[in-house]
């Protein structure tokens, strides 16, 4: 599915990846966390190529990243409280007291109080978003990759996720990988933007330099995504109201 | 001329075709195994390697164990009841009915017990394990797992391996004793047999040998139906089975079909083997 993917994305940025569906995105996504092998070429995180780690020193790796599912991958069996404890209750030295307060905290922080016992089912699915988010920041990841965290969300709710993304990245300060199709609302958001197109990245830029770039492909892909040519002056600015 | 050319080349086609077929056959038969080996060698790492987790494994075993044991009570009842009537009525023709407590333990303890207790579990838990692995996998919950560096293996088969070991054996021993118990009801409370000659005939056949391999079909069995349905439920992306619900739902068909007839091979090589 990927041929000739090249990306750098650099330490404490975001790194938008957009593109028509069925291009490779969340596949893409797979490989920088080690769930799929290449079959030619490397995905080096800090300097290791994780695509040949195993074991102890793939877990080792992985403990530094934080992942929001498309579709969330809540534990179905289990309630909002388990599983925003699950990484601390298996991966961290915490006794359970600890545990129960750092989750109260995040519980607190996500908007979730009075949630903790409801199970995933119950849940709306901006709930479900938020919940995901807070599973993936309980061990304060270096990396967080988002793989489409508004699908099926509204305009208020997506908003809201985008809040909660930006605030804890502005107290933790982790760099982020998006995948997303919420074109034009996640260049706002943007250090830089990667279009992947037939397994390859076609353009790799910051939204400035998509807006007045000249590659006819960069031009044609905004058209066709947003019907008319990017502005970035058009959004409302979600950094700023953070 | 031209039409046995054209015959041989379309000959030619068909044989190399089917070689080809045969060829992908060997080669996914092959992956598979291979596939089923690795998912066991890595339970049994998470199962037998520290930390030790007592609380999974105590949920596996109230699903398994317990949850089962009612079935199996019932189900060891009748099966010990028609035992004992079949038993009263053919011994009768020869004036053996005094062998008949014999004739009703040996039948539990060396086949039927194991037997018919592995395949309810599979019936019962099986197809529940296959399916909640099969949707854990294609809803991402084991991806999700994997990227916490959470090791899925550890965390969510090896407790079930661990809690079929503990659960199947016992639940086998129960199966047993209410069968006894069934066939006595029937046979000298029902039918109005001799009950000394029951329990005397059946302490004297009854020999350790026969325990031992109760116990070791038993564990035997465990471990084959919990590696086949759980393997089957965790790798359900992996075979040709389709996506979603329906390649969950033939996952789970096929797990149980294969699950009880492998516990029916093993059930004839360790009796040829122990006898």
């Amino acid at each position: 599915m990927l041929r000739g993917v090249n990306l750098d994305i650099e330490r404490g940025e975001t790194t938008v990846i957009c593109g028509e569906s069925g291009q490779g995105k969340s596949v893409l996504l797979k490989h920088i966390l080690g769930l799929v092998k290449p079959d030619r070429g490397q995905v080096l995180v800090e300097g290791e190529d994780i695509s040949r780690l195993k074991g102890a020193s793939l877990n080792r790796l992985r403990t530094r990243f934080g992942v929001l599912f498309q579709g969330v991958a809540l534990f179905d069996s289990m309630n909002v409280f388990d599983n925003i404890a699950l990484p601390l209750r298996e991966r961290s030295r915490l006794s359970e007291p600890e545990v129960k307060i750092k989750v109260e905290k995040s519980l607190q922080i996500m908007d979730l109080e009075g949630s903790a016992g409801k199970f995933p089912d119950q849940l709306s699915g901006g709930m479900k978003k938020r919940v995901g988010l807070a599973r993936a920041l309980q061990l304060e990841p270096d990396i967080l990759l988002f793989d489409e965290p508004t699908t099926g969300l509204d305009p208020v709710k997506s908003h809201d996720v985008y809040r909660l993304f930006f605030s804890t990245q502005k107290r933790l300060g982790y760099t982020s990988v998006i995948v997303s199709h919420d074109i034009p609302k996640i260049f706002n958001l943007a250090d830089k933007i990667a279009i992947l197109h037939q397994g390859e990245v076609r353009a790799c830029m910051t939204p400035d330099e998509l807006q007045r770039s000249r590659d006819p492909f960069v031009q044609d892909f905004i058209v066709r995504v947003m019907g008319k040519a990017y502005n970035v002056k058009d959004e409302i600015g979600i950094k700023g109201m953070v | 001329m031209l039409q046995v050319l054209i015959g041989f080349d379309r000959g030619f086609r068909v044989l190399f075709e089917g070689l080809q077929r045969l060829g992908r056959l060997g080669l996914s038969s092959l992956e598979s195994m291979g596939r089923s080996a690795l998912f066991l060698f890595w339970t049994l790492r998470g199962a037998l390697l520290p930390p030790y987790k007592l609380r999974p494994v105590l949920r596996q075993i109230q699903v398994i164990g317990s949850g089962s044991f009612l079935v199996i009570m019932f189900t060891g009842a009748f099966v010990g009841m028609v035992l004992g009537l079949q038993g009263y009525y053919t011994l009768s023709k020869y004036g053996s009915s005094s062998a008949l407590g014999a004739a009703v333990a040996l039948s539990l303890i060396r086949e039927l017990g194991p037997v018919l207790t592995a395949l309810m579990v599979i019936g019962r838990t099986g197809s529940a394990m296959c399916a909640e692995l099969g949707i854990m996998r294609i809803s991402e919950q084991i991806d999700a797992l994997d990227c916490m560096a959470i090791d899925p293996y550890r965390y969510l088969v090896a407790p079930k391996l661990i809690a079929g070991l503990l659960s199947i054996p016992l639940l086998t021993a129960v199966f047993n004793v209410v069968g006894v118990f069934g066939g006595y009801m029937v046979g000298v409370v029902l039918l109005h047999g001799n009950g000394g000659a029951y329990v005397a005939s059946m302490s004297s056949s009854i020999t350790t040998i026969d325990l031992k391999m109760c116990f070791v079909k038993s564990v035997c069995f465990a471990f084959l139906l919990v590696w086949i349905c759980a393997e089957h439920g965790f790798w359900v992306n992996r075979r040709a089975w389709g996506f979603g619900a329906e390649g969950v739902s033939r996952a789970t068909t096929s797990a149980v079909v294969a699950s009880s007839v492998s516990v029916l091979v093993a059930d004839y090589v360790i009796t040829s083997l122990m006898l």
